[in-house]
């Protein structure tokens, strides 16, 4: 025993973390080489909840791959619906009605902040801030109660259509959703009055994680880890999708890149969100939720009993589905964690032969390597948290 | 994004420096798509980066499809963005099968283990050096596109010249076949309950 060579100090380890690890976020792998308490080497390995959704979308018509395509980011569903819906639109050439653009950005913006909130519960909760998560998921329960009354789910609402949503949002939910944006600025400045100036927040997260804007650019990295590292880069202000061209916010960015740079441009993000559903709200426009072509959206459950026309094309939409031509499109959108691409194939026939999705979390895991290498375990769990993966997104 | 004359301006200028190596362009939906020589996919790339005026530095997106009956038969698709005007060009390799003239390649996870009822006595899909298409890799000149090649080698079994890693990323490394591949059944995979194994395995 006394002779035993092993130093424990110096030598390096081979360490799994994970898959199963409550700081892993998800059923992540992460094979690290550890001197001492010193990264020196990471690998992450992902694939464990890999579904084949994008197989599965092969063989079913164009309508009903959006329940599927959903269910790959679970935390911004509204967003992989919308790039998905979009690019379809696209393909068929498909203009949606204003109305149907607002709703929309007022969905997509509260799915954000839903996003944006359990990002910031579950970090904080890794970096010991137990109290955060309960804060922070009693906000997050209002959305969800507001996605409920306005779509009748709380998660995977199925909301977006191809041409528009599915229905007008009820009566009373406009006042529910103004309640909730008057509370919500107040309720972020909450949360940075007990993390801003706590001493073990900010020792863990300041100076922690840095990549240079350059590097990060080169791995492709999108969304607030972009913003914090000083790059003012967002589609939302790039490309003209939905209402966000009428809309005036602000992108925030960070200056050094490190992770409390990280927190701050989410929590600003959260802010620029409420102003957007509340400009959205003020300017809702009236009229039809979702397009009027009958080729492609079905026609109004009153029109069935009284109209032929209506019959078969409700009868057409629900059993094949409608014929695309063929052709291909990538359409990106900005979501809580960057660029979200969708690529579809059209082959002429009712079903698509590929949806692709481009999720931000597969692309900005790459520069994970980059965060934690030489250092300590601890920081490389701070920098997973505000890197903000989601596997379901990642393994796809 | 370029508009179809813009994009006959670079493919013009791309024939200069390159000549051969814009096979085709194309201007659907109102997205700009180059078709290039896969042998001179690099220098293409390297070019629509570097060259003065174009600055397409950012790669948004590297995926494959299965183009499936048409010859050649895949595509590796770049998504280029030049930040600084906003505009996005894609690039298309078309790659033909080597192995087209052969039996249906990519159904070998469908034949791993014997499960079901008729379970025959197992034939082991053949083993044989399975002739995949190639290109080179571009992720020295971009890296991120380190995981999404190894994404694409995974589900249509395309080869990346050059990959510091090319290993299967999303299924298991012992996976057989390649399900991207639109002659892979969907549902193809043996689901491996107890059930199943208790009673025909």
């Amino acid at each position: 025993m006394a002779e035993a060579s092993v130093d424990t100090q110096t030598e390096v380890m081979t360490i799994n973390i994970g898959p199963h690890h409550p700081a892993t976020h998800g059923v992540l792998r992460l094979v690290v080489d550890l001197e001492g308490e010193v990264v020196r080497d990471l690998k992450p390995v992902i694939g464990y909840v890999h579904t084949g959704i994008e197989k599965s979308c092969e063989d079913k018509s164009y309508w009903k791959v959006i329940p599927f395509v959903e269910r790959m980011d679970y935390v911004s569903y509204f967003f992989q619906m919308e790039v998905y819906c979009g690019a379809v639109e696209r393909l068929v050439g498909l203009e949606i009605p204003p109305r149907a653009k607002y709703l929309r950005t007022i969905f997509l913006e509260l799915n954000r902040i839903h996003s944006h909130l359990v990002w910031l519960g579950t970090t904080a909760l890794d970096l010991g801030a137990v109290s955060m998560l309960w804060y922070c998921f009693r906000e997050r329960d209002r959305i969800l109660d507001l996605f409920e009354m306005a779509t009748g789910q709380r998660m995977h609402t199925r909301y977006f259509q191809v041409g528009g949503v599915i229905e007008d949002i009820p009566r009373g939910f406009e006042a529910k959703l103004r309640g909730f944006i008057a509370d919500m600025p107040i309720r972020v400045g909450q949360y940075q009055d007990l993390l801003d100036r706590n001493e073990v927040f900010l020792s863990r997260t300041k100076g922690t994680g840095i990549v240079s804007r350059e590097r990060l650019l080169e791995l492709g990295v999108t969304g607030p880890l972009l913003r914090a590292a000083g790059e003012p880069w967002d589609l939302r202000k790039a490309f003209d999708y939905l209402a966000y061209p009428e809309m005036d916010f602000k992108v925030p960015v960070g200056t050094v890149g490190d992770n409390y740079d990280r927190y701050r441009v989410r929590v600003a993000e959260m802010v620029e969100s409420v102003r957007i559903i509340e400009q959205a709200l003020d300017g809702l426009p009236e009229g039809p939720f979702i397009a009027d072509d009958r080729k492609y959206v079905l026609p109004p459950r009153s029109e069935l009993s009284t109209s032929m026309e209506s019959l078969i094309h409700h009868f057409k939409l629900v059993t094949e589905g409608y014929r695309v031509d063929a052709g291909e499109v990538y359409y990106a959108i900005e979501s809580p964690r960057g660029e979200l691409g969708c690529f579809v194939l059209a082959d002429g026939s009712s079903k698509p032969a590929r949806v692709h999705i481009r999720d931000a979390s597969f692309v900005n895991l790459q520069a994970f390597k980059d965060m934690s290498l030489d250092s300590y375990v601890a920081d490389m769990i701070c920098s997973l948290g505000m890197l903000d993966p989601i596997l379901g997104g990642v393994d796809r | 994004m370029p508009d179809a004359p813009g994009l006959e301006l670079i493919r013009g200028e791309i024939e200069q420096d390159h000549p051969g190596a814009v096979l085709d362009t194309s201007f659907d939906r109102d997205q700009p798509a180059l078709i290039v020589d896969p042998a001179q996919i690099l220098a293409v790339l390297a070019w629509l980066r570097d060259a003065p005026g174009q600055g397409y530095r950012f790669l948004s997106s590297l995926h494959a499809a299965d183009y499936l009956p048409a010859e050649p038969r895949f595509a590796v698709h770049y998504e280029l963005l030049n930040r600084d005007r906003v505009e996005r060009v894609r690039v298309k390799a078309m790659l033909e099968d080597p192995s087209a003239a052969g039996p249906v390649a990519g159904v070998g996870g469908a034949l791993r283990a014997g499960h079901g009822p008729s379970s025959t006595p197992p034939t082991p899909a053949p083993p044989t050096e399975e002739e995949l298409p190639e290109i080179d890799s571009c992720v020295e000149l971009f890296p991120t596109a380190e995981f999404q090649e190894r994404e694409v080698y995974d589900f249509f079994g395309i080869v990346f010249r050059g990959h510091p890693d090319l290993t299967r990323i999303l299924l298991p490394e012992d996976y057989v076949g390649w399900p991207q591949r639109r002659d892979f059944p969907v549902g193809g995979e043996p689901v491996t309950f107890t059930y199943n194994e208790r009673n025909y395995g």
